[in-house]
């Protein structure tokens, strides 16, 4: 494989790569931009640890390779809630303690955030349906969906667009 | 406070017992807190955190929980058995109420007053004239690295303002925000390492052609010795591809060696096993019994959504190793044997992995890494299994059988239980044997055997036969253990250990039971349970649940049932009673579990809920969907694809009641409601349909077969 040069946005900051266009985007966030949040679960499209926005809608970043992003901004996260800010959904997370090892949540939250801004309001059947992409194996399941139900308040009441 | 006589420590602290070993103060006003217990995502760190604050005195915020290694921290074996609360925990309390009476005594002679005039607020020591130093000032003054010697004694409970409280934990930010597990290290110069296994466990390397993939773009080394195959590149995605590319290029004589996955409990009964008698009290009836069952649970994966990981490092002939094994000093042990070097010349340090149900892969993975990185000394090397890594290799919770006949008295009591258990023993983890009990050491030229599996003696609490015997009053019992000598595939510890099995079985066979006698199966229960703390277990989650209501409610409704599972681990720690309500459709759904818990003084009881909360979860997709499916060659599970587990829209919440008992010991919640969870659940289905299933997973093709069989 050659390398082309590719651009797109991560978290709001241009990057410009030169590596082979089937490079997955899920090695080139941790390893070459140093985003760990992003996690490898499965390679494969099944588990949703590597769950990233491109253009606000959730993909599985081990699944897509880098020159579907040309031109396309890229949303870890670590920029979810920008500067040093947690995102109401990071901070429910931390209210509802909806963790037990952890390891799925990024990817849950980046599901979560692709749910939100396209459903203000969702149900908690919606909720579950949205992150059925997603694995967690701790059976934290409902408290993840309490943190998303709260988030989802907060978010209402801030009136966030 | 102290005592004239001392009190006996704690054994972890018996075994490590310089103080500063387990405490220190920090210039920037933190506390450095160290346990030999690893973070599983258990969420312990912060529950001992927790302890510590409280014994000193210190806010909870300025505990620093230092991750373990080999070289620094307390040694306590491994984190394993839901008994850190219980071992380090208490441990920590010892030493950290030591620690705090140097520090007064010390303060009492800067300022010249009793130590008992003193006062402390988060590190911060008043004596009555209004004078103060902090606990940052005394330890330099104080005795630190002394040895603990149980004079001064913890607080009363009465005391203590953080132990009890649902403080929230130390690590869940990092953790939704960036880097945080073993798998997110990055050091100087890392290359990334892939592994070849073997397609099968027995399989021969017959033919190797390495040169095409040497050649391959970033390609730093290929290591091969004996079967174990492994390629080391610059990205971690060249890593992937040469090691895919090497994998074609192997040959393999592989034997169809396997059991048939559709007989396993037929082949679990038939194997060759060695008899033990576990108990005999009262002799056996004459009579035949009045009911007999036999039920049996499947191989499981753990299932960890991140695959195992591991750093390693050789420098100068040394070698720093990052690894989310429970036991890093054993890991260190069999690594040493493995590579051939010296045990001193390895540090261990144990980071965070993703949730760990049991003994995985991380160990295995520490070793692969340590063979790929001395293959290209000078530079760290990262491994990570690929998830067909994962599922291929990493040790199964085994698949064990049981038959269970009981007879009941004209009374509608238990005269008589007997039990037969077939199981191979459990515990196959590093650092016991004279071969390395670590993966690729079995597929080197040297060719270490795998060592035989161990159980925690049958007297201890045992392992595979743990909780094999009922916790119900029964006068005459004899139990049977047929542990089996082969096992053709690779198991070892999973969460709960022989309890999923054990508690599946008694408590679904306790229903049987009940219905036979025509007894309520609450009411069956409690006849034969005179502890009142375990009774009180079984009426908190009957009550909770709405049993009496949920019972008449569901009768002659054929969709709905409810069902119940008790027991309290090694039956003598935590009590827990598991209610199920389900909806039988097209496939069995839980609508609602309640679990009541007694695990005695309750630290955080937040941390405790997640804990039940997560188990009853876990242990529900188990006995729903979970099974590993082989050919007689082969694992074919190598997938999630392949092996479905509850997804967010199928997982139930858990409605917890604690029970707490501040008087009482402090006892793990981690693996206590397993068997209970899969009990409840189809006696919930036998009470929607009538029929009973006793072999696991209990899915709908094995309902409709039912079904249709009767
Ligand atoms: S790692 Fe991408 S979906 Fe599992
Ligand atoms: S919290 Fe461990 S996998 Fe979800």
């Amino acid at each position: 494989m050659t390398a082309d040069t590719v651009s797109f946005r991560v978290n709001g900051v241009q990057h410009l790569l030169a590596l082979p266009p089937e490079t997955p985007l899920l090695y080139i966030l941790r390893n070459d931009l140093k985003l760990k949040g992003t996690r490898f679960g499965c390679g494969l499209g099944q588990c949703g640890a590597c769950t990233v926005l491109v253009d606000g809608r959730s993909v599985q970043s081990c699944d897509v390779p880098l020159w579907s992003v040309a031109g396309k901004s890229v949303t870890t996260v670590e920029g979810l809630g920008g500067a040093g800010r947690l995102h109401p959904l990071q901070q429910a997370i931390l209210d509802e303690q909806a963790a037990q090892c952890g390891y799925c949540l990024n990817g849950v939250l980046m599901s979560a955030a692709a749910l939100l801004a396209e459903n203000r309001h969702p149900t908690e059947a919606q909720i579950r349906a949205g992150l059925d992409r997603n694995l967690c194996r701790c059976g934290t399941h409902a408290r993840i969906v309490r943190a998303i139900q709260r988030a989802a308040k907060a978010l209402a009441e801030a009136g966030a667009p | 406070m102290t005592a004239a006589v001392p009190a006996a420590l704690p054994a972890s602290l018996a075994a490590n017992r310089r103080l500063d070993r387990w405490v220190r103060f920090l210039p920037d006003g933190t506390v450095a807190v160290r346990s030999g217990k690893v973070e599983l995502g258990q969420g312990i760190a912060s529950a001992l955190a927790q302890i510590a604050a409280d014994e000193l005195d210190v806010a909870y915020s300025r505990i620093r929980m230092i991750p373990a290694d080999t070289a620094e921290s307390p040694d306590e074996g491994i984190t394993a058995g839901s008994m850190s609360v219980e071992q380090s925990g208490s441990a920590l309390r010892q030493a950290c109420a030591e620690v705090r009476y140097e520090l007064l005594e010390a303060a009492a002679d800067l300022l010249d007053v009793h130590p008992m005039d003193l006062d402390v607020e988060d590190g911060t020591v008043r004596a009555p004239t209004g004078k103060t130093l902090n606990y940052w000032q005394l330890a330099e003054k104080a005795d630190l690295g002394r040895a603990a010697d149980g004079r001064a004694r913890p607080k009363s409970v009465d005391s203590l303002r953080l132990v009890g409280r649902p403080l929230p934990r130390l690590d869940i930010a990092a953790k939704v925000s960036g880097a945080a597990f073993v798998h997110d290290l990055e050091l100087p110069g890392m290359l990334h390492g892939r592994v070849v296994r073997p397609p099968s466990y027995r399989a021969r390397l017959v033919s190797l052609v390495a040169e095409p993939v040497r050649a391959m773009p970033g390609v730093a080394a290929l290591v091969r010795e004996g079967r174990f195959l492994g390629v080391v590149a610059q990205r971690e995605e060249q890593a992937i591809h040469a090691m895919q590319a090497l994998a074609k290029h192997a040959g393999w004589e592989e034997q169809a060696d396997l059991p048939n996955v559709e007989a396993v409990p037929q082949f679990l009964r038939s194997a060759r096993a060695q008899t033990e008698t576990l108990c005999a009290t009262g002799g056996r009836p004459a009579d035949a019994p009045s009911l007999s069952a036999c039920y049996s649970r499947p191989y499981l994966f753990h299932g960890s959504i991140g695959p195992a990981c591991a750093v390693a490092w050789w420098r100068d002939g040394r070698l720093q190793v990052w690894s989310h094994s429970q036991s890093i000093r054993p890991l260190r042990r069999d690594l040493a044997i493995a590579l051939g070097v010296d045990e001193e010349s390895i540090l261990v340090h144990h980071a965070e992995g993703a949730g760990c149900y049991g003994h995985n892969g991380a160990d295995d993975a520490a070793l692969d890494a340590a063979l790929l990185a001395r293959a290209v000394p000078g530079s760290p090397v990262r491994v990570q299994w690929m998830r067909e890594d994962e599922f291929g290799w990493e040790p199964l919770g085994p698949a064990m059988a049981a038959k269970v006949e009981g007879w009941l008295d004209d009374s509608g009591k238990l005269a008589a239980w007997r039990c037969e258990l077939w199981s191979n023993r459990h515990i196959m983890r590093p650092g016991r044997d004279a071969n390395p009990n670590l993966l690729a050491a079995w597929h080197l030229d040297r060719g270490f055997e795998p060592p035989a599996p161990i159980d925690v003696p049958f007297e201890s609490g045992g392992t595979s036969h743990r909780n094999i015997v009922p916790k119900y009053d029964i006068p005459r019992l004899e139990i049977v253990h047929h542990v089996l000598q082969d096992i053709p595939l690779r198991t070892s510890t999973l969460r709960s250990i022989g309890c999923y099995l054990n508690h599946f079985a008694i408590e679904s066979f306790m229903d049987e039971l009940a219905l036979s006698a025509g007894v309520d199966p609450v009411e069956f229960r409690l006849r034969h349970l005179p502890d009142p703390r375990e009774r009180a277990v079984i009426e908190a989650a009957a009550k909770k649940a709405g049993w009496d209501t949920l019972r008449s409610a569901a009768r002659g409704n054929a969709a709905r049932g409810t069902g119940i599972g008790f027991g309290r681990y090694k039956n003598t720690a935590a009590i827990a009673a598991v209610i199920a309500e389900v909806e039988v459709a097209a496939t069995v759904r839980v609508l609602r579990f309640v679990a009541a818990v007694d695990c005695g003084r309750v630290v955080n009881p937040d941390g405790v809920a997640n804990q039940i909360e997560g188990g009853v979860v876990q242990a529900a997709s188990w006995t729903l969907k979970e099974q590993v499916r082989f050919d007689r060659t082969r694992i074919t599970s190598r997938t999630w694809e392949d092996y479905p587990i509850l997804s967010f829209s199928e997982a139930p919440a858990v409605e917890v009641v604690l029970i707490d008992r501040p008087e009482e010991p402090s006892f793990g919640v981690g693996e206590v409601v397993a068997g209970q969870t899969a009990a409840a659940i189809a006696n919930a289905v036998h009470d929607a349909l009538g029929v009973r299933v006793r072999d696991l997973p209990l899915t709908r093709e094995r309902l409709v077969a039912l079904i249709n069989g009767s």
